[in-house]
């Protein structure tokens, strides 16, 4: 388990590395930030000293071994905006994005297993063929037109739920969240709800699949020769062997949650890491693209490698083979 | 002797798109306490579906149309579910054929083994437990406490399915039927295996239905035994009398692709032409097509009768002569 641990932290330092290089150099190619920071009417003298001020005068190889320099020490450079750290920048917006996120993970586990489950155990029954053909609807809509009709639908003409911003947030086991609050629940529910819509369906088809491949099998067969109840034949032994990919899949689908994000706070005016990206983008911020790429990077490694380890406590022959390892 | 089971002209039949398969069509047997019976036929010939429809294991398409199985003076065929469901693991168990594919993989031994006795028995964790581990030891599993804790994986085949065997006598069932338990198996652990179980029958006074396509396996075990061909018993008789004066050609044919030891080196006899197609059965006799012994008296469906000491479904029996001297 050390040994395997170790190899992946290795694999990820080299990923990190090869990332930063092809993001660092991406940002550089594209528009020349000097001028959305100095005036109009500014004269070659002020725009050659904005490019000096920010380092722009030297090679980019030069620049790119400075903020890898810089990395190393925990700093990803200045906004050019702001002017603060970009990492600090981040991590102010970072707790919005996750509780979004977490939000939408709970949604697509609480919603899409129960559903899927249904789906497969009675997949000839009406309901079963809805859900299947809502899954279909929740793959294929783009999501920012969900977002928007989710928003004419549930706080314009329903008017029970704010469509914009995040509510009042409050601190519960030391940790600051919107979740606490009512005021805070109501403004996460739409966001939440079409940033999770994607990962619902897919909650219904793995479970589903699962479901309907693990009834096929003999141990399901045996189990109903051993008289047990269908109860316990459904949730312990099919739940128990579907809950390996379906917790592994999902697990996965926590980075493209903060990743698809990006969207849903746009259009929700959420005020978390993909909004900050896409003003960041307009303005040509490079330094708060560059380092808000770095973090998710850094995000999908750690969160794959959680998920490996949990796959692992999860299904016993992948832990057998590790003890051999 | 009273039976224990008494099948009365079975017929269950898969009503698929293609066409009506007829996998037990008119199947008659009764097997007492304490008594083996063998069930022996060609891959496909209905043995497990005869088993299966005993449980009240069949699912749709199949159905039993017909027939009864009066098992202790009670007619089973078609009983409501919860009445099957306290049978099952209870009072008639079964051993499946591939012992890799019918344990649960993902539940521990103990798990698998101390469910099949609370599906039944309102006792204590710690009871169901020992009893699982004497049952283990029973049929000769070294240090059954450690084995308790182990995956399926981490067992051999052979361990499997003695596990499965203990599991089917946790409960002291009067009737296990034990499908094809050994083909999987290497034939040092399934002679071992063999002599096992008929110990345990022997004790317990457990009646017991061994499936099997190989005449050789319940020669030595069974008290009886009938043939099935394409969903119907073509013979049935003491083992003796069918095995050292077999009336039927089918049975003749499946003796003569027994290898023995006087007879080395010789080419061991194979019965000509396929297993039947279920779905376009000859007219008259089944086997006809491939029988050596045809007559035009086969163009019609042979009906079951009394002759020499047993049931036969033929025109023509071999050597009847020498039986009846
Ligand atoms: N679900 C099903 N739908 C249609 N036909 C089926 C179904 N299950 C079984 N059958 C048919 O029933 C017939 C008998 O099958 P069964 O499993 O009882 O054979 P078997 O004698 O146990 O053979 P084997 O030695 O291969 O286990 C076969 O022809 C099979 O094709
Ligand atoms: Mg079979």
């Amino acid at each position: 388990m050390t040994v395997f641990i170790i190899r992946r932290l290795l694999q990820a330092l080299l990923v990190v590395v090869l990332m930063s290089v092809i993001v660092f150099f991406g940002v550089n190619i594209v528009g020349d930030p000097v001028y959305m920071l100095v005036s109009p009417d500014a004269d070659q003298d002020d725009i050659a000293a904005a490019i000096a001020r920010l380092g722009l005068d030297r090679p980019i190889w030069e620049q790119y071994l400075l903020f890898l320099k810089g990395a190393l020490q925990g700093d990803l450079g200045n906004s050019f905006i702001f002017g603060e750290p970009a990492l600090q920048l981040i991590m102010h917006h970072m707790p919005a994005t996750m509780e979004l996120a977490f939000t939408a993970l709970m949604l697509a586990i609480v919603i899409g297993i129960p559903l899927g489950l249904y789906a497969g155990l009675y997949s000839e029954s009406p309901l079963s063929k809805g859900i299947m053909a809502g899954s279909i609807l929740g793959f294929s809509l783009p999501t920012f037109w969900v977002g928007l009709m989710l928003i004419m639908l549930f706080a314009v003409e329903l008017g029970w739920v704010p469509a914009t911003g995040r509510g009042d947030t409050a601190t519960f086991l030391g940790i600051q969240s919107s979740l606490f609050t009512p005021d805070g629940l109501s403004h996460i529910f739409l966001p939440a709800l079409n940033l999770a819509l994607l990962k619902i369906s897919l909650a219904i088809r793995l479970t589903r699949a699962g479901v309907r491949e693990a009834l096929g099998q003999d141990y399901v067969k045996y189990a109903r020769a051993k008289g047990l109840t269908t109860r316990r034949i459904i949730f312990v032994h099919v739940m128990k062997n579907i809950m390996i990919p379906v917790v592994t899949v999902m697990g996965l689908e926590f980075g493209s949650l903060i990743g698809f994000s990006v969207v849903t706070e746009t259009i929700f005016a959420w005020p978390g890491m993909g909004k900050l990206l896409i003003d960041a983008i307009l303005q040509l911020d490079r330094p708060v693209v560059v380092a808000y790429l770095m973090i998710i990077v850094l995000f999908f490694i750690v969160i794959n490698l959680i998920v490996d380890i949990l796959y692992s406590l999860l299904d016993p022959r992948v832990r057998l083979q590790d003890q051999g390892a | 002797m009273t039976a224990v089971l008494d099948v009365s002209g079975l017929k269950t039949h898969f009503f698929t798109h293609a066409g009506v398969v007829k996998a037990v069509d008119g199947v008659d047997f009764a097997v007492s306490k304490g008594e083996i019976m063998g069930l022996v036929g060609e891959s496909g010939s209905g043995k497990s579906i005869t088993g299966f429809s005993i449980l009240g294991l069949i699912d749709p398409p199949g159905r039993i149309v017909e027939g009864a199985i009066r098992f202790n003076g009670e007619d089973i065929a078609n009983a409501p579910e919860e009445r099957l469901q306290r049978l099952r693991g209870n009072r008639i168990s079964m051993i499946f054929q591939d012992p890799m594919m019918t344990l649960n993989p993902v539940l521990r031994i103990d798990t698998q083994m101390i469910e099949a006795i609370l599906a039944h028995e309102k006792i204590d964790r710690k009871s169901a437990w020992e009893r699982s581990r004497d049952a283990l030891g029973l049929v000769g599993i070294p240090s059954p406490e450690e084995r308790l804790r182990a995956y399926p994986h981490q067992l051999s085949g052979g361990m499997r399915q003695r596990v499965a065997i203990a599991t089917a006598f946790l409960n002291k069932p009067d009737l296990i039927i034990a499908d094809e338990p050994t083909t999987a198996l290497d034939v040092t652990i399934q002679a071992q295996i063999i002599h096992e179980a008929q110990k345990l029958t022997r004790q317990t006074g457990t009646a017991m239905i061994w499936i099997t396509h190989d005449l050789a396996v319940v020669a030595g075990l069974a008290d009886k035994i009938s043939v099935m061909y394409a969903g119907r018993i073509v013979e049935q008789g003491g083992t003796d009398d069918v095995i050292d004066h077999p009336l039927h050609p089918y049975t003749v044919g499946l003796l003569g692709s027994v290898p023995t030891a006087n007879q080395r080196g010789a080419r061991l006899f194979q019965i000509e032409g396929m297993t039947p197609n279920m779905l376009a059965l000859p007219q008259g006799c089944a086997f006809g097509p491939r029988c050596r012994a045809r007559t035009a008296a086969c163009a019609t469906q042979p009906a079951i009768s009394d002759v020499a000491r047993r049931r036969l479904r033929c025109f023509n029996p071999q050597a009847l002569a020498e039986v009846q001297e």
